[in-house]
């Protein structure tokens, strides 16, 4: 794969206009994730009800890979179960590891799909996880409960 | 291609580069990320495996042939860096294994005597080498870690230091970089030296961008210690050098303890071996320190002072081509005047990640992030920045392959992104 095509249009959609940004109120938990060797960062806030995901808000910097992953991330698991959320990361973790080798499955990952292609770049997969990491710190932190499955 | 002198050879250099010859992407590689690690030419590579298969044997304390080869080959290594940066003698240069350790073994030592009260200089273009061992002294003593700050050309603000009193009976120790890794700027260590000796203060240089590029004299620097490495002047990873006075180094406490830095070991207590053994605890680097005295041994040939010119020459051609182009914001001063070959700067519509990546599929290989400089990112109130670094090997037309990608990039990403609105 050659880089024009790992900037897909989904991927630069999202970079454009992110989805659920800001910082929002209430919220039961707000982490800081950064990535240290690079300077990416995400403040990010999560609002449960029971088990589900009331709402996911965000502000960060970063280029157009982790914004855009922190967008489709909020897309994919807004309205969701905790257990459902974390399955997804998993599977989209499953995708980033996979070095462009795993058929994602759009049904399940949705825009998320646009991100198989950064796979095959290692130094990106990490701009591409760091929203992910920063809501499973964020569930934990709001007190839902799920296994720790990595 | 051109050259910048005519008795400056950059084809014959560039062939002495095994990986300059190499593509990228299908590209030929454009190594402009030479602030970060320099490329090795033949003669290190293969001193380091001949090092390996003819003479390889632990140092100081192998009482036979190869024991004595290794050893002789270590503190020659030692005799040609002291000779490189022309220090007094080669019990000044201590062999560490990067910048880091070396700015940790300078803030550790230096540190021992700190008081709550003390108070210990950095400035904020510091790379984290030359920050962080020090925010750590400080935290272990109580004394105050305070810093230059820099005017809007990158220069460090001499006159602010000047109003607040920055130096004065309370700074113990001042430490800077010579040559920033970000903004360039060479800073004026002779002059604050004087000024940090005047109150009795110990004056550290961070050497590891200056050292590599311009000719070094210890004495005309004024400082007490200087720390550099290996990788970025030609030689291997895992070698770096903390140069410092006789007189200082002599009375400091040591860094590491275990083998090799004592005199003698008893249950209950011990005396250290002389300078600059007292500072080197176990197995050195030592197929590491031979290949940066081949380095060292390279440099020479070619003449520090012709390097400099040439880096020079390059820098400026960046800094005049990049000017050209109007989305690129160099940051730095932007005449090549007291400055070194880090360019960093910015592209409008393109983060740095982005724009690194796009320029590595062109086979330009440049850095993108805060370069281990992140304090000195949020005082420019950015949070990265990419940077384009040429060294001895560089050459005009790999500045302007450099221009091209960036005209590509930029039309590229911003084109892309502004299609989708």
């Amino acid at each position: 794969m050659n880089v024009e095509e790992m900037y897909q249009d989904i991927i630069l959609d999202h970079y454009r206009e992110k989805h659920h940004a800001g910082l929002r109120e209430p919220y039961g938990a707000q982490v800081h994730h950064v990535n240290p060797s690079c300077g990416d960062e995400i403040t990010l806030r999560v609002d449960l009800d029971g088990s589900t995901i009331r709402d996911v808000s965000y502000e960060g910097e970063g280029c157009s890979i982790s914004q855009a992953s922190s967008s489709v991330m909020t897309d994919l698991v807004i309205g969701r179960s905790v257990g459902d959320a974390m399955s997804l990361f998993a599977e989209f973790t499953t995708m980033m590891e996979s070095q462009g080798r795993i058929e994602p499955d759009e049904e399940r990952l949705e825009d998320g799909i646009a991100f198989a292609g950064v796979s095959q770049f290692p130094a990106r997969v990490k701009c591409a996880m760091l929203s992910w990491s920063a809501l499973r710190d964020a569930l934990a932190r709001a007190g839902a409960t799920f296994e720790e499955s990595r | 291609m051109n050259s910048t002198s005519d008795d400056y050879d950059i084809e014959t250099i560039r062939r002495d580069f095994p990986i300059l010859s190499r593509q990228v992407h299908g590209h030929p590689l454009v190594y402009l990320d030479s602030s970060n690690t320099s490329q090795k030419p033949r003669v290190v590579i293969d001193a380091i495996s001949d090092h390996y298969a003819q003479h390889n044997a632990n140092v100081a304390r192998a009482m036979h042939e190869l024991g004595a080869e290794a050893t002789a080959a270590y503190e020659g290594a030692r005799a040609k860096v002291a000779h490189f940066v022309a220090a007094a003698e080669p019990a000044e240069i201590v062999f560490t294994k990067n910048s880091s350790e070396a700015l940790n073994l300078a803030a550790h030592t230096l540190g021992a005597s700190l008081r709550p009260g003390d108070e210990v200089v950095v400035s904020v273009l510091e790379h984290h080498s030359n920050l962080v061992p020090w925010q750590l002294a400080c935290q272990r003593t109580g004394a105050t870690l305070r810093w230059f700050d820099i005017t809007p050309q990158g220069r460090l603000d001499l006159e602010a230091a000047e109003r607040e009193g920055l130096i004065n009976e309370h700074t113990k120790v001042v430490s800077l970089a010579w040559v920033s890794n970000v903004l360039g700027t060479v800073n004026p260590l002779r002059r604050i030296a004087e000024q940090a000796h005047a109150y009795g203060a110990v004056v550290v240089a961070d050497g590891s961008q200056g050292v590599p590029h311009l000719p070094t004299d210890v004495g005309t620097l004024g400082v007490d210690m200087l720390a550099f490495t290996g990788h970025k002047m030609c030689g291997p990873t895992g070698i770096g050098v903390l140069w410092g006075r006789r007189a200082l180094l002599d009375e400091l406490p040591p860094f590491l303890g275990g083998g090799e830095m004592i005199g003698e070991v008893r249950m209950e207590g011990s005396t250290w071996a002389e300078i600059p053994h007292k500072f080197e605890a176990g197995t050195p680097p030592i197929a590491q320190a031979v290949g940066l005295g081949v380095a060292v041994d390279y440099l020479e040939t070619i003449g520090m002072g012709a390097i400099a010119r040439h880096d020079h020459q390059i820098t400026a051609h960046m800094l005049e081509a990049l000017g050209e182009l109007d989305f690129v914001h160099v940051m730095g001063p932007d005449k090549p005047v007291d400055r070194g070959s880090a360019v960093s700067f910015t592209v409008d519509g393109v983060h740095p990640h982005d724009l690194m990546q796009l320029l590595d599929s062109r086979g330009v290989a440049v850095r993108g992030g805060h370069h281990c400089a992140e304090p000195l990112h949020r005082r420019l109130s950015i949070s990265s920045s990419a940077r384009a670094s040429g060294y001895l090997y560089s050459t005009d037309s790999e500045v302007d392959a450099l221009c091209e990608a960036l005209t590509w990039a930029h039309a590229f990403f911003t084109g892309r992104v502004a299609a989708r609105a």
